[in-house]
């Protein structure tokens, strides 16, 4: 019975240590923003459900052709993808907007449910395979200005630095709310979300994930990806809400050792190879209802603007206003920690190609090739600065 | 291979050395096999009646964290099951299970069946039938375990408790120092559910919320049932058991919707209790092999595996508290288990969905029928990609009895 006590004492006075402890902050790429209200804090959880435990069946309107059955399943984590989880578009390879609407487009709907035939890309569609982006920090960034992007764009490259930078100039669907002093060119509107900057905000982003690659229907986004006839909605509008306003409030990554001298070394590598040209560090968001958003200087490493990024990495695939071999520039925060959301590998790149950091490097051409030059001729000491300061992102 | 024949040699005079009931004769009657134990329970004979009652119930408390966040405390009723068993005649048993979960948030018919002896080896059952196979799962009342969490395999990949109407047979005997027995069901079967369900992975427990399989089957294609055990005095039970059939509706109203998709489940178990005052042992394993699409979501396992090893020790037996026959019991419980076996077509690298738990308990019998067990276990669980593990330790506390 002494035995008995005594090891019951052990329990509850060793209880504490017994727990896992929390992974440090910098460690997670999910997470809300700080200051958020309670009210926001609850919205953000409703969000956080429906994003990643919400597993759509046939019962609740997966497919019957899909990509995949959940959000949370292509954002592990919240981080980047994995190529498991990749989407493939189709069928537009100019301004002039997609060719093969009537024959599945623009995103293939590569798996089916037991009993149903996928879509395959159609014969004479060029095609590319995009992996998706991580999700922190998605908020500051729908919280910048457009006059902040536009003020950071060059598209004649009057700089002459080889860099231009242009928006991606898009039609938005009817249901999109313009941001307070939007600017518009001919009816179009900036881009700003996914691979090449074509959805203007959260809102077009999510309800387009929920019809394109779950095959789910909602009031914004209501034919049905198999048969085109337009359904009862498979989402709620309020459901579609809760996820937006996660992925809004969602934190901005933390940059880990940034008072480490080899990191510190690394940025001041990172600019004077010209990498800030296009990975901007610095932007400022404008106002916003969500409080902790509004006004406040973040440090994506993004200019939001499209890049010739050169042959190596024009798949022959567009949207919007964008040209094949164009590029949004990806945020280059969190960086460090894909591997964690990607299986313990890096894959990098809108296709995932690049399995290290220094691969992702040396496929920059077009406008990134002088950076990339640059690049390689920098002493050992200088690369490992680099790459250093990249993975604390 | 002349020290492997020594050591099985050893082997065998250590196990004999260990053996229970070495001077009681074995028969069937005798020497009770995984298989028996729903038979095997204390019941309570209603007067001088045909009629038994009897039942078990359990009741914890559990605290959890998951990566240093934890929900709290909970208090828990998994489980309420009642038993009632009749002898219509000599060689004519009835015998059903009843179990409320969740106090009474699910309430199931888990055994319902008549029995009709023909002979030691053939014997007729029909009703609502337990398929699920492997050791814990013919063994599975709260009050026999020292451990408050069933294993993870047993539940998950095997759907623990899930029952189906059908017929079969069964039979036991025994043979010098072994005894032989086995079961073989056709019931109604799985259901599409298994890989079309909110779980976002190859779940068989999901066929569980279809209560229609009591009504009709979902294909028309039996399930098939089979299960058999062999048990020698001196070296415990082993255990196979299988089960399989075609899972989906691939016809409907003479319309071919889909191919014939299977499901198969083989368990392997083993267990043993060294002597009156030695070690137990249960040890399980369990694999399963679905029939996806190719066309599917890779999300959704071909193959799953999982098992569990428990040693039980007990490190006390003496009168306490007035109870005379009390005894308390060390345990450990390693399991593992392998939600999708394979590789991701896309990258040729291992899809994880995998955990792995350890358990320690220790279990307090102040009769042999009622445990109070704490239990504290640390479970690692990957991602689909393989993503850093999740950790989470639980401290369980709680009590379950037959009544």
């Amino acid at each position: 019975m002494r035995l008995v006590l005594l090891l019951v004492s052990l329990v509850l006075v060793g209880c504490h240590k017994l727990m896992p402890d929390a992974p440090a902050e910098d460690q997670l790429l999910d997470g809300p923003v700080d200051g958020l209200s309670t009210d926001e804090q609850a919205r953000f959880l409703a969000g956080d459900v429906a994003f990643n435990d919400e597993v759509f069946t046939s019962a609740t309107g997966l497919g019957p052709l899909f990509v995949s059955t959940s959000c949370g399943s292509c954002h592990a984590g919240d981080g980047r993808g994995h190529p498991f989880t990749s989407l493939t578009r189709f069928g537009q390879n100019d301004g002039t907007g997609n060719q093969y609407l009537d024959q599945g487009g623009p995103q293939l709907q590569h798996r089916a449910l037991p009993g149903f035939a996928p879509e395959e890309v159609p014969a004479g569609a060029t095609s590319t395979r995009l992996l998706p982006p991580p999700n922190t920090g998605l908020g500051f960034l729908d919280a910048v200005p457009d006059a902040m992007i536009l003020a950071l764009a060059d598209p004649d490259d009057l700089d002459g630095d080889g860099i231009s930078g242009t928006p991606n100039w898009i039609t938005t669907p009817a249901y999109i709310t313009h941001r307070p002093a939007p600017v518009e060119q001919g009816g179009k509107h900036i881009g700003r979300f996914g691979r090449k900057g074509a959805a203007y905000d959260l809102l077009q982003q999510t309800a387009n994930a929920y019809n394109q690659d779950i095959g789910i229907t909602s009031n914004y986004e209501p034919v049905d990806t198999y048969t085109g006839a337009i359904l009862d909605p498979e989402v709620s509008n309020s459901t579609v809400d809760q996820v937006v306003f996660y992925l809004l409030t969602l934190k901005a990554p933390i940059q880990r050792d940034k008072d480490d001298p080899q990191v510190i070394a690394g940025e001041q590598v990172f600019t004077a190879v010209g990498c800030a040209k296009c990975h901007t560090p610095e932007l400022v968001t404008g106002p916003s209802p969500i409080a902790p958003l509004a006004n406040k200087t973040v440090r994506p490493y993004s200019d939001l603007l499209l890049h010739d990024m050169g042959s190596g990495l024009d798949d022959g695939y567009t949207e919007g206003s964008a040209l094949t071999s164009e590029w949004r520039t990806p945020p280059l925060w969190g960086l460090g920690l894909s591997s964690d959301s990607q299986g313990g590998s890096y894959f990098l790149l809108h296709d995932g190609r690049a399995t290290t950091i220094e691969q992702a490097i040396e496929a920059h051409d077009g406008e990134g090739q002088a950076s990339r030059i640059a690049y390689q001729q920098l002493s050992t000491t200088d690369r490992e600065a680099l790459l250093r300061f990249l993975e604390s992102l | 291979m002349k020290r492997l024949l020594l050591s099985v040699l050893f082997v065998h005079q250590l196990a004999a050395m260990f053996a229970q009931g070495d001077t009681i004769p074995v028969t069937p009657d005798t020497m009770k096999l995984n298989m028996d134990a729903v038979y095997g329970r204390p019941f309570q004979q209603l007067g001088g009646g045909s009629i038994a009652l009897g039942g078990y119930v359990e009741a914890n408390t559990r605290y959890s964290n998951t990566d240093g966040i934890s929900e709290g405390l909970s208090f828990q009723l998994p489980r309420l099951t009642l038993f009632i068993s009749s002898s219509i005649t000599r060689r004519i048993k009835f015998l059903t299970e009843i179990e409320l979960e969740e106090g009474g948030k699910e309430i199931n018919i888990e055994f319902a069946s008549i029995d009709l002896a023909l002979h030691p080896m053939l014997n007729l059952r029909g009703g609502v039938l337990m398929n699920p196979i492997g050791a814990f799962n013919q063994n599975h009342d709260g009050p026999k375990w020292e451990f408050v969490d069933r294993p993870i395999a047993s539940t998950t990949i095997i759907p623990a408790t899930w029952s189906n109407v059908g017929f079969g047979l069964y039979g036991k005997t025994a043979r010098g120092a072994w005894v032989y027995a086995y079961e073989a069901y056709l019931t109604n079967g799985f259901d599409g559910s298994i890989v079309d369900n909110a779980q976002g992975r190859t779940w068989l427990p999901a066929a569980k919320a279809n209560s229609e399989r009591f009504e009709e089957s979902s294909n028309g294609v039996p399930l098939v049932t089979l299960k058999g055990a062999i048990k020698h005095r001196c070296y415990g039970e082993l255990g196979l058991s299988w089960m399989g059939g075609v899972y989906n509706r691939f016809q409907e109203d003479g319309l071919k919707l889909d191919v014939r998709r299977r499901v198969d489940l083989l368990a392997i178990d083993y267990t043993a209790r060294f002597g009156t005052h030695g070690p137990a042992i249960t040890a399980e394993h369990v694999w399963a092999m679905v029939d996806v699409p190719d066309t599917y979501t890779q999300q959704y396992g071909r193959a799953q595996r999982g098992g569990f090893v428990d040693f039980v020790q007990a490190i006390m037996r003496k009168p306490v508290f007035g109870w005379k026959d009390a005894c308390l019991n060390l345990a450990l419980r390693a399991e593992y288990v392998d939600y999708n076996v394979g590789t991701f077509n896309e990258t040729g690298g291992n899809i994880a969905d995998e955990l792995v738990a350890i358990t320690g308990g220790i279990g307090f019998r102040p009769a042999s029928g009622t445990v109070l067990r704490a239990n504290y276990g640390y479970e690692w669980q990957r991602d689909l990609l393989g993503n850093p593990a999740s950790r989470t330790a639980k401290v369980l506390v709680g009590v379950s009895s037959y009544f």
